[in-house]
């Protein structure tokens, strides 16, 4: 059951951030709900590499060789400049929006429609 | 922001960006890296960047010597891979080649040597220096919306 | 630096020189517009000389097999790796080489047309940079055989896509499709993301070709195989997760359009790559293909019905594009149904040849009409096709482009979507005769809707005095052109070099993952 923990934390932390996405109006907060989800994913990511007692895979003044996976840390480690990048993109086009429109509320930023 | 923040951001920058460049320089020997050193770097910029006046840091900070470095950063990445195209891309032909980095390290536990790993250290470099190009120029132009384009756009 | 080296290590070299492009634009445009043309082309061109190399070196030596940072270059499972294919390798077979034309064509031309087209827009370095970075995620995608980095080009080519599709603001407007498409993609990319964690959890592999090996097909992997389809299917756009399309599309310039076009075309690749190679031994196919024909199906029908009412020029053939999406479907559906049965051979392969060679196609004309639309654009200023009219007056090769490319995507005789929608007719008949019934009704609709368009824009009293576009968009859209004409008029070359190798690799995931198990000897 304990071991498990990371994966059900996993579930509320994606659920959390699609909750955020479907039902909350501002882009903003839309952001965040895909930041969550992103989290969810790396925290994913890591907890497969996860071995009970291990330590980080750097052989620099290690205490033992009991290691956890490396090449789980180095996808995660990906997915978060990624991630970065993305985060920045979209909190731009939510501050060009706002100049434009000069709100953030998914209701009215729809002149697509139009 | 008052004259005991701006005292204060001005005496840690110096220590953030120190920590930062220690971190991308033992990228291949500790936790961290160009990415992780790059962003502590950024953050001493957003330090400067909350302290100061807008008009100040635009004078102190160029956006166009942050979006070289970002550049240059970039192009030294990809030329150090392609640097071992003569075997394959991205081949580490510097590794215990006796040269810069090139000192050959036994497999196992070691206390870290840093002239060792090959090209990773300069790929590591090249990293750190992209990534506080671009979150720097990303933090400045938000600042510029938050701090200086709100009066312009008003 | 002879021939032999550059053909080995062409699959690295197609990816790096876009990539090296990509990054030294901002610094050479800083100090000459004029250079920083001349290094787009050029940067351009040669990425389109080494697919033809690709071509090349997937004909006379089957798949290629190159992993980055090994002694010697194509050594996937080195001797102390304990038979596990470890590093980034490059796995390039008939299919991979075939899509990477297709994408490097269409981005020549989409980089040409642009110099004219955003001349006088600002902050063109970073244009051209993210040009080349969509190029380099589409190039990768196609071309890696792992699959982590299929997500981070992924990642790299939907981040560049969306930046582009905000890059002319339109008060706004094109960042808010520009936001709905990041956020689609993001979602997308994550969601496979999850299902690459799940795989590697399971078979401690993130290799194609290994996990294909290892593949149990537990009820863990079903999951995962509708997380890769159905994100795949919602980045290339079809029926049920196709909002995004027509705003992306819509609002993206002229040149970007018609190279969105081919990056969804590269998430089409994802999903034959993934249900074929991947999960292609061990899965139900009848009821994957199934899946893939009835998404094909819808699409086809809703796209083309959604066209019909449309009055911008660009959404319009947005909704074109989706309806095309279901073509491609649809035959490599039956194909994928019909795997392993004496029906493959009878009119499956065909089904399938007929649904990859629509993706080239559909890259030329799709990428054609775009342009065109973006020349009109340009020259109107708007894209209302009920202010339009009498335009062929003044843009007499617009005019013309617009011709050859309409009466390919209707499938007239002698261009080429006529070609690959006679096989896809001719073979799905014998699969279901409803399927090949549809397709067809889809293909009058079209021929109808682009009827209505030429009319209303080009036909008419002369309302606008316009002149022709500059000369670089008519060369971005003569290139086009010629391979529309060409294969056309000569499908049997592209179905002999192009399109029947790359169905038969696709159809074949157990050389595909010998080649890369045996180390690319």
């Amino acid at each position: 059951m304990l071991l498990n923990l990371p994966f059900i934390t996993v579930v509320i932390i994606m659920a959390l951030g699609l909750y955020a996405m479907l039902f909350k109006r501002n882009l903003i907060k839309i952001v965040i709900g895909l930041s969550l989800i992103e989290s969810g994913v790396n925290l994913f990511l890591v907890s497969l590499g996860y071995r009970n007692g291990g330590i980080a895979p750097i052989y620099t003044n290690a205490p033992s060789t009991n290691m956890v996976l490396p090449t789980p840390q180095a996808l995660t480690l990906t997915s978060i400049v990624i991630g970065v990048a993305t985060t920045a993109m979209l909190l731009s086009f939510c501050m060009v929006i706002y100049r434009h429109y000069g709100t953030l509320d998914s209701r009215k930023v729809r002149r697509l429609r139009e | 922001m008052s004259k005991i923040v701006r005292t204060q951001a001005s005496f840690l920058y110096t220590f953030v960006l120190i920590f930062g460049f220690y971190i991308v320089a033992h990228g291949h020997l500790t936790p961290g890296g160009g990415f992780q050193g790059g962003a502590v770097i950024a953050t001493g910029i957003a330090l400067v960047v909350v302290a100061y006046k807008f008009d100040e840091i635009k004078r102190r900070i160029k956006k166009t010597s942050l979006t070289a470095a970002e550049g240059i950063g970039l192009l030294s990445f990809i030329i150090a891979g392609i640097s071992g195209i003569g075997v394959s891309f991205f081949y580490n032909w510097l590794a215990n080649s006796g040269l810069l980095f090139g000192e050959s390290v036994t497999y196992g536990i070691n206390p870290g040597y840093l002239n060792t790993a090959g090209t990773l250290p300069i790929m590591n470099l090249a990293v750190g220096i992209e990534v506080l190009g671009g979150l720097g120029v990303i933090v400045l132009y938000m600042l510029h919306f938050v701090k200086g384009g709100e009066r312009n756009a008003a | 630096m002879s021939w032999d080296y550059f053909l080995n290590h062409s699959p690295a070299l197609i990816i790096v020189i876009p990539l090296l492009a990509a990054f030294a634009t901002p610094l050479i445009g800083r100090f000459s517009r004029k250079a920083m043309y001349i290094w787009i082309t050029a940067s351009l061109a040669l990425t389109e000389i080494f697919s033809i190399i690709l071509l090349y070196g997937v004909h006379t030596e089957g798949t290629m097999v190159y992993v980055m940072g090994a002694n010697p270059y194509n050594l996937s499972v080195p001797p102390d790796s304990g038979g596990i294919p470890v590093r980034i390798i490059l796995t390039v077979d008939s299919f991979g080489a075939f899509m990477a034309f297709t994408a490097s064509t269409v981005a020549l031309a989409g980089g040409i047309y642009s110099i004219a087209s955003e001349h006088s827009q600002t902050g063109q370095e970073k244009y051209y940079a993210l040009l080349l970075l969509m190029l380099v995620g589409m190039l990768g995608m196609v071309l890696t055989g792992d699959l982590f980095n299929f997500f981070v080009f992924l990642e790299i080519n939907s981040l560049a896509s969306a930046a582009l599709v905000s890059y002319r603001i339109d008060k706004g407007v094109a960042v808010e499709a520009a936001f709905k498409y990041a956020i689609i993609s993001s979602i997308g990319a994550l969601a496979f993301l999850f299902g690459v964690g799940i795989l590697y959890g399971e078979y401690d592999a993130l290799n194609m070709a290994m996990i294909a090996q290892r593949m149990k097909f537990t009820d863990l992997d079903k999951i995962v195989m509708a997380l890769f389809t159905v994100t795949l299917a919602m980045k290339a756009g079809a029926i049920p997760m196709h909002y995004w399309v027509p705003d992306g599309y819509g609002k993206a310039p002229g040149g970007i359009s018609a190279m969105l076009v081919t990056a969804s075309q590269a998430s089409l690749y994802g999903v034959f790559r993934v249900s074929f190679t991947v999960f292609g031994l061990s899965a139900n196919t009848l009821t994957l293909g199934w899946f893939l024909i009835i998404l094909g199906v819808l699409s086809m029908f809703v796209g083309v019905t959604m066209a019909l009412i449309q009055h911008d020029i660009k959404r319009l053939m947005a909704y074109h594009a989706i309806s095309q999406t279901g073509y491609m479907l649809l035959g490599v559906g039956v194909g994928l149904a019909t795997l392993g049965t004496a029906a493959f051979n009878q009119y499956g392969l065909a089904a399938m040849e007929g649904g990859i060679f629509h993706i080239i196609n559909h890259a030329m004309y799709k990428g054609l009409l775009f342009l065109t639309a973006g020349a009109v654009i340009y020259r109107v200023g708007t894209s209302d096709l009920n202010k339009m009219g009498g335009l062929a007056h003044g843009m007499k090769y617009t005019t013309i482009f617009f011709m050859i490319g309409a009466l390919s995507i209707a499938g007239i005789p002698p261009f080429n979507g006529f070609a690959s929608k006679l096989l896809i007719y001719e073979s799905v008949y014998q699969f279901n005769p409803l399927l090949s019934i549809i397709a067809m009704i889809v293909s009058i609709l079209t021929l109808a809707s682009f009827v209505k368009v030429f009319h209303s824009a080009f036909m008419g009293p002369k309302i606008y005095d316009v002149k022709e576009v500059p000369k670089s968009m008519l060369i971005g859209m003569c290139i086009l052109t010629f391979f529309i004409i060409l294969f056309g008029l000569f499908p049997n070359i592209a179905m002999t070099y192009l399109v029947a190798p790359a169905a038969k690799a696709l159809a074949n995931p157990l050389g595909y993952i010998a080649r890369v198990l045996g180390g690319g000897a």
